[in-house]
Parts: C-alpha cells; structure tokens; sequence
C-alpha cells in the first residue's frame, strides 16, 4: 500500500505504434494514477485514438510498454480496461438493455434481478429511462451515444477508456452526461482517460489534461487543471486552463 | 397545363388506396398470359397435343387431385424437399460455422467445397443412383446436396465478414469466446443464413426435379416424365405449374420467416 503511488494504475513508457509507414504514436509516456482523471487532447489524426487501442488491448503490435496495474496489456492487463468507443457500435438486433447487458462483467448474469436494475438504473442515468425496449435502428445518433456510454459504465472497469462520448449530443445533453459520468467515476474511483476534442470539456472534467502534437503523435504538454471539485463551468482557473490548452495545442 | 393537372391528379389519387390490393397487380401480366395462351390454341397457332388450353390444365389438374392420385405425388415431392432440404441446411449451417470460424478449416474446406458447388445437379443423378440405389434415401440426398451449397456458402462467408467493430466490442468488454459467438457473431450471421437457406430452398427444388425425372415412380417429377411417356401436354404443363406453385409457396413460407427473424 505504501508504494502504490509509485506504481500507477496507467503506465505507458515509450509507446510508438506504427501502422505500416505511418508512425501514430511516436515515444509516449504516461502515467495516471488510480482514481485520476486524464483528458487527452490534441489535432485531429494526432493518435489520441490509438493511445485508446492500445489502451483497451485492441492493438497487438507496438513497441514499449503500456500496462495496466503492473500487468501488460498484451497479458490481461486490458481486463481491467473499458472503452467507450467513438462510434456507438451497438448490437442493432437487441434492445437498449440488451446492449448495454453487454458491458456487464462476465461473472455477472444480466438476467439476474441486481444486474437488471443496475442496468435500467444506467439506462435512467443516461437519459433514456423510456427507451429500455427500443433498437438502435430507432434512436438517434446521440441516444446511441448515450446507450454506448451505459454500456461502458455497467462495465465498471477499474480503469475507463472514453473516445469522443459526447460528441453527437446537444449542448445541454452534454453537460448532463459529463455531470453524470464525472459523479460516476469519482463514486467507483474510477480511472478515466476521456479522448476529446473539446478544450472546455477537457478542462472541466480532467485533473490533467494531455496535449498530443502533430504527427507523429507525442506529448507536447501536460496541463495541470488545480481547480476545486464540484466545479463551475465558468471558473476562472477553469478559463486560465482552457487558455493554456489551447495555447499548447497552438490553435 | 391539361397535362400537368392530370400528372398531379395521377400522383395524388392513390397509391395508399390501392396498397392493399398492389400486389395483385403482379398478376395482371400472368393472367393476360393465360388468355393468350388460351387464344393461340383455340386459334389452332399451337396444335393441342403440343399445348393444351389453360382450362384443359386445369381439368387435367382437378381430375386428378378427386380421383385422389395426385395428392400421392405431391406429398412425396414436398417430402422429399422437406428431408433434403432439412440436411442440407444441417449439414450447411454445420459447415459454414465451422470454416467461417476457423481459418484453418476454411483454408481445408472452402477450396474443395467452392468447386463442388458447380457440379450440376444432374451430373450427381448417376453416381448416386449408383451408390444409393434408387430408393428414397438417393433422392433426399441429392436434394440436400442442392440445399447445402447456398447455406454453406452463405453462412462461411456471413460469419467471416461480421464486423470487425462489434468484434472489437466483444473484446473490448471480455466477453469471452462462447458469449461473444452468442451474442455477437451468430445474430450478426443470421441474415445470412436466411439468405442461404432461401435460395438453398430454391435450389431444392431443381434437385427433386433432376432427382424425380430420372429415378422414380412417383412424384411431381415421375408425373412430368410420365406425361412425356403418354403423350400427355395437359400433364406436363399441370407438373410444372405445380412446381411452380409450390416452389413460389416454400419460398414464401422461407421469406416469411426471413422477415419475422431479421427484423432490425
């Protein structure tokens, strides 16, 4: 116990992940502790998303070192990682409960009274308590949004992967649902590393922030966000980081 | 202007009002068929012993169906599709699992099968009269080998090409290999399989011809041949919308199931 801050639940040291000719992923490093929240940011194709991959245990080939809890992610270190992916991808012949069913941990059985409420309880928390019964074919593309995100939190990983899972929402919506999700994580301890392209959200809702640079993707800064919990959207130290994000991101 | 006003009258008059009844329409251009069928043969264009009248068919038909023969050779033919049919799509579904999950067994299977599947049907008449002799179990075999391709082919290739995102989210969230083949890739091949078992259905219908017009002394296809032996048109014309009316009832059912299963 008295090491754990030395080991952190997140570490990735020299990562670079090439797709053919194309370096993603250029010597990264990054280490988040247990609990932490991490928003990476940087310009669109700067590799946020395959940090995720690589992350979530998607990707099988890369050099250096990524591990979660001191297990390589290659090893079953991904076991503890959820991900929230970009696109909904849901399963379009079940329901909306059966879907997010699907992040249930595989000791748990979905038709188990406890795991339904704890399903129909996220399905609440997303906004869709109506919908339960519905296809995908039939919702909207942020209420696909919101079931993928359900669908990541009945997951309750240790560490959470979020790519974008705000990005097809309202204004309003949005707000909601980081409200939600930052409640969500800070509740469970949850480690969350949120890919985003909105400096305001990253700002909001990290404890640091990640700045990607161009291609090859490497960290070009790290930003600290010292503002207090529950936040204001409007605080000032919330405006001095969002002035040095994008003051990094060079915008 | 007089155009445009009965363009519009035409756009709006109806298409919801005759939607009940729209695919009725589908049988207007048999039906016309049917007369001029009638007419040239009336007419003496096509002599009667070539081509019977449409109302001679049906005679023919009924005739045969109240001195109850008919229903004999109908029965056996849906008997046999139904076996064939039900192996086939086994043996298929079987199969196109087994080489859609594993490349090793598709890299074994898929090249013998592939060129199996262009054999014509009648070309295996002869073998399995040979292996089998002529009893039932002959035709229900051929006929499921009709069945089997489309299924087999459908399904192997179905499997192979789920998504590779869903794929991902079943890895993604550990569903491990059993739940992610349950709740991922065997719903998102079902299509597929249906497609196969469509046109495996279809194809079991040309078998039990090739199957009943060489080796038989009953069904639809023994009556088609027995017609030709007899000098019979009204038979053989009768065999065949017989056919083509039970081919059109398989495919209906088979569709009808399709919609019911595949409705996302």
């Amino acid at each position: 116990m008295a090491d754990a801050p030395s080991e952190p639940t997140l570490s990735v040291r020299g990562l670079t992940k090439r797709y053919g000719d194309t370096v993603a992923l250029a010597d990264v490093d990054l280490a988040v502790r247990g609990g932490e929240f991490v928003a990476v940011v940087g310009p669109s194709g700067c590799g946020k998303s395959t940090l995720l991959r690589v992350l979530s245990g998607l990707e099988d080939r890369f050099e250096g070192r990524a591990a979660v809890d001191g297990d390589d992610v290659r090893e079953g270190g991904s076991d503890a990682v959820g991900m929230v992916f970009q696109e909904p991808r849901l399963l379009p012949w079940t329901d909306v409960r059966g879907n997010v069913a699907v992040g249930l941990p595989a000791d748990v059985d979905a038709a188990d009274p406890d795991a339904r409420a704890r399903i129909d309880e996220l399905i609440r928390i997303v906004g869709l308590g109506g919908f339960a019964e519905r296809r995908p074919a039939e919702l909207s593309g942020g209420m696909k949004q919101r079931v993928s995100l359900a669908r990541g939190l009945a997951y309750d990983p240790s560490v959470l992967l979020l790519d974008e899972p705000f990005s097809a929402l309202d204004r309003l919506t949005k707000h909601e649902q980081q409200d939600h999700l930052s409640d969500a994580c800070a509740e469970r301890g949850t480690t969350v590393v949120l890919v985003t392209h909105d400096v305001e959200e990253a700002a909001y809702l990290a404890d640091r922030v990640v700045v990607l640079g161009d291609q090859p993707g490497r960290v070009e800064t790290v930003v600290d966000v010292d503002a207090d919990r529950p936040r204001e959207r409007t605080d000032e130290d919330l405006l001095a980081v969002r002035a040095r994000i994008v003051e990094a991101l060079g915008v | 202007m007089a155009t445009a006003e009965e363009r519009s009258r035409l756009r709006d008059v109806p298409i919801p009002a005759i939607g009940g009844v729209r695919w009725l329409l589908g049988l207007v251009v048999p039906a016309l068929l049917v007369v001029v069928w009638h007419l040239l043969v009336t007419t003496g264009v096509f002599a009667a012993h070539q081509l019977p009248e449409p109302l001679r068919v049906v005679g023919t038909l009924y005739a045969m169906g109240v001195a109850g023969d008919l229903w004999g050779h109908v029965a056996i033919t849906l008997q046999r599709v139904f076996f064939g049919v039900l192996l086939g799509v086994a043996v298929g579904t079987g199969l196109g699992t087994l080489t859609g999950l594993s490349g090793l067994a598709s890299d074994l299977l898929d090249p013998l099968l592939q060129s199996l599947k262009n054999i014509p049907s009648l070309a295996w008449v002869p073998l399995f009269l040979l292996w089998f002799g002529i009893g039932e179990g002959a035709k229900v075999l051929l006929i499921a080998v009709g069945a089997f391709f489309p299924v087999y082919l459908n399904l192997s290739t179905g499997i192979g090409e789920v998504s590779e995102d869903l794929l991902e989210v079943a890895e993604v969230y550990d569903l491990g290999r059993v739940e992610a083949l349950r709740t991922v890739v065997f719903p998102a091949a079902l299509p597929s399989l249906l497609v196969g078992i469509r046109g495996g259905v279809g194809l079991a219908w040309m078998f039990v011809v090739a199957a009943e017009l060489i080796a038989a002394s009953q069904g639809i296809g023994f009556l088609l041949s027995d017609g030709r032996v007899l000098a019979r048109p009204d038979v053989i014309v009768g065999s065949i919308l017989l056919f083509a009316f039970l081919g059109n009832l398989s495919d209906l059912a088979v569709k009808g199931v399709q919609r019911r299963v595949v409705d996302w």
